[in-house]
């Protein structure tokens, strides 16, 4: 039997392939996939407890506890994204397949945040409400979310890359991703804030997307570097 | 003397300041070279027992 | 342009070499300008006008945190160099900078920290030069964490190399913090060169203590990257023969 031809997918159309392959993988295994959003509720219930219900103080410290339980879950979620692939081979073999490694990264990437960040995007703001914020700022706080999760995302990517295979690389994964998240983290929560205000979020959200638009083109590289580096 | 290192009363701030300074001046120093110090020991000793392996075979 | 130095360079015995015979002249010098800068600052150097005799913390802050990123962009050049050009002595002249800088920067924090107390009221301040570079403690961190969970020593210096690089994106906005944000912290002095704000009386000091923290941090650098040197290389023979052993 003729073995396939190698070389004649096109980078976009196996770039397709793997989302399509991804998704259909991930949804196999719902649970896994929907623990980081449970997570994320659980640890913003745990700021009206820890300090009072009194919605007034809530509402000030609702773009803090939001970001913080967002940038916690991501951190958890991160070690979905290559761990299967690592482990299976899969991933080298995206390596040596002669397609561009960022792009392919980068939609491996697109996938895990479809299904662990939009899932926190979405709650975002009911649960801003909940630590009383007004209705009005559900749209703002939606899209600082949205330009933010990505971004963690794609940072992310680049430590789970690094610590690829590791032992105990869980712990290793935060402290290494978080230093590189504190500029989403503070400009999330500022934009946020000023959402629940219904102040003009314009400044925070300019950064939050030159932020967001920087990491799409350049985490993918680095955590392509990352990656060979970890297979060899 | 006692007016200089009083540093007009902020000697509780800057003394504390330049005391840390040199303690962790001092202690890089020890420890680079305490890294060196392992690092050629170890050399040798792998230098060593190349070289008594060879002499053997 | 004759890149022979370059690659000579990478040559372990020669950097060994080399190395060696320059650590005790930035060790020596650097005690010199330290000496002396310290005698400046302490001694010489007038009150200020409004912080009194407090300012004098500038002397250990300013070297301690200037230090801190250049250490940095020191550690983060020579990952480059290494990952690119795959030189052995680069990575370990990188892996040798962590711990000096993670040292330099936990020292401008806590000096800068002591210097706040007394000036602005307060220890601490999240405005985003401090939060700045206490970010880059934790990438140094993060940094040495790395290489120590990686068992493989080219595997940990590619990928801590990797990491260093990523993290460059925080020495502009450490730089610039004080320029795009209206801050605690104060704005540039030194680097305006038409006009210093600091006459100088104060100003030499504060020179020669940088340039003592320049010299020691090469000395340092250099006493550890000879060890780095030794721990990667597997060929016997250059070290045999430098260091004397029976072969």
């Amino acid at each position: 039997m003729k073995p396939p031809a190698t070389g004649v997918v096109s980078p976009g159309k196996a770039g397709w392939r793997l989302v399509q392959r991804d998704l259909r993988l991930g949804l196999r295994r719902p649970g896994e996939w929907l623990q980081p959003l449970v997570f994320f509720l659980v640890v913003t219930t745990l700021f009206p407890l820890a300090t009072s219900p009194e919605l007034s103080r809530l509402r000030d410290m609702a773009p803090g506890a939001l970001w913080v339980a967002a940038l916690l879950s991501s951190l958890l979620a991160l070690e979905l994204l290559f761990r299967e692939d690592g482990q299976d081979g899969t991933l080298e073999q995206l390596a040596v397949s002669g397609l561009p490694l960022p792009w392919l990264l980068l939609a491996k990437t697109c996938v895990h945040w479809l299904m662990t960040g939009l899932p926190l995007v979405l709650a975002g703001p009911l649960v801003a409400t909940a630590l009383g914020a007004p209705y009005a700022s559900i749209p703002g706080v939606f899209a600082a979310l949205l330009l933010g999760s990505g971004a963690l995302s794609l940072i992310g990517a680049v430590g789970a890359a690094l610590t690829l295979g590791l032992h105990r690389g869980g712990v290793l994964l935060a402290l290494l991703v978080l230093p590189l998240a504190v500029p989403v983290l503070i400009f999330g929560a500022r934009a946020t804030s000023l959402a629940i205000a219904q102040d003009p979020m314009t400044a925070p959200m300019y950064l939050l997307g030159a932020i967001a638009v920087l990491s799409a083109t350049l985490a993918p590289l680095a955590a392509a570097a990352a990656v060979r580096i970890s297979l060899e | 003397m006692m007016q200089w290192l009083s540093m007009g009363g902020y000697w509780m701030y800057l003394w504390p300041s330049y005391l840390l300074t040199l303690l962790v001046l001092v202690l890089n120093v020890g420890y680079a070279r305490r890294s060196a110090r392992l690092a050629r020991l170890e050399a040798l000793r792998r230098v060593q027992g190349a070289a008594a392996q060879q002499g053997r075979s | 342009m004759d890149w022979t130095w370059f690659h000579r360079f990478g040559s372990p015995p020669h950097f060994y070499r080399i190395a060696g015979k320059l650590i005790p002249w930035f060790a020596w010098l650097a005690a010199l300008t330290g000496v002396a800068g310290l005698i400046g600052g302490l001694i010489l150097a007038p009150p200020d006008y409004q912080q009194g005799e407090g300012y004098r913390i500038i002397y250990v802050h300013v070297p301690a945190a200037v230090l801190s990123t250049m250490a940095y962009a020191a550690m983060a050049t020579a990952a480059g160099v290494g990952l690119i050009w795959r030189m052995n002595v680069a990575h370990a002249v990188a892996a040798s900078c962590a711990a000096i800088g993670a040292s330099f920067t936990f020292l401008a924090l806590v000096t800068g920290s002591l210097w706040g107390r007394p000036m602005w009221g307060t220890y601490w301040q999240w405005d985003p030069r401090l939060t700045s570079e206490l970010v880059m403690l934790f990438l140094y961190l993060g940094y040495m964490g790395l290489r120590d969970a990686i068992d493989d020593t080219a595997r940990a210096d590619r990928a801590s190399a990797v990491l260093a690089l990523v993290g460059v994106i925080n020495l502009p906005i450490i730089h610039y913090s004080v320029d795009w944000w209206n801050s605690l912290h104060q704005g540039h002095t030194l680097l305006k060169f038409a006009k210093p704000s600091m006459p100088p009386s104060m100003l030499v000091p504060l020179l020669l203590l940088m340039l003592g923290f320049v010299l020691y941090f090469a000395a340092i650098v250099l006493v550890r990257s000879r060890g780095e040197v030794l721990r990667r290389e597997r060929n016997a023979r250059w070290i045999a023969e430098l260091l004397g052993a029976p072969s």
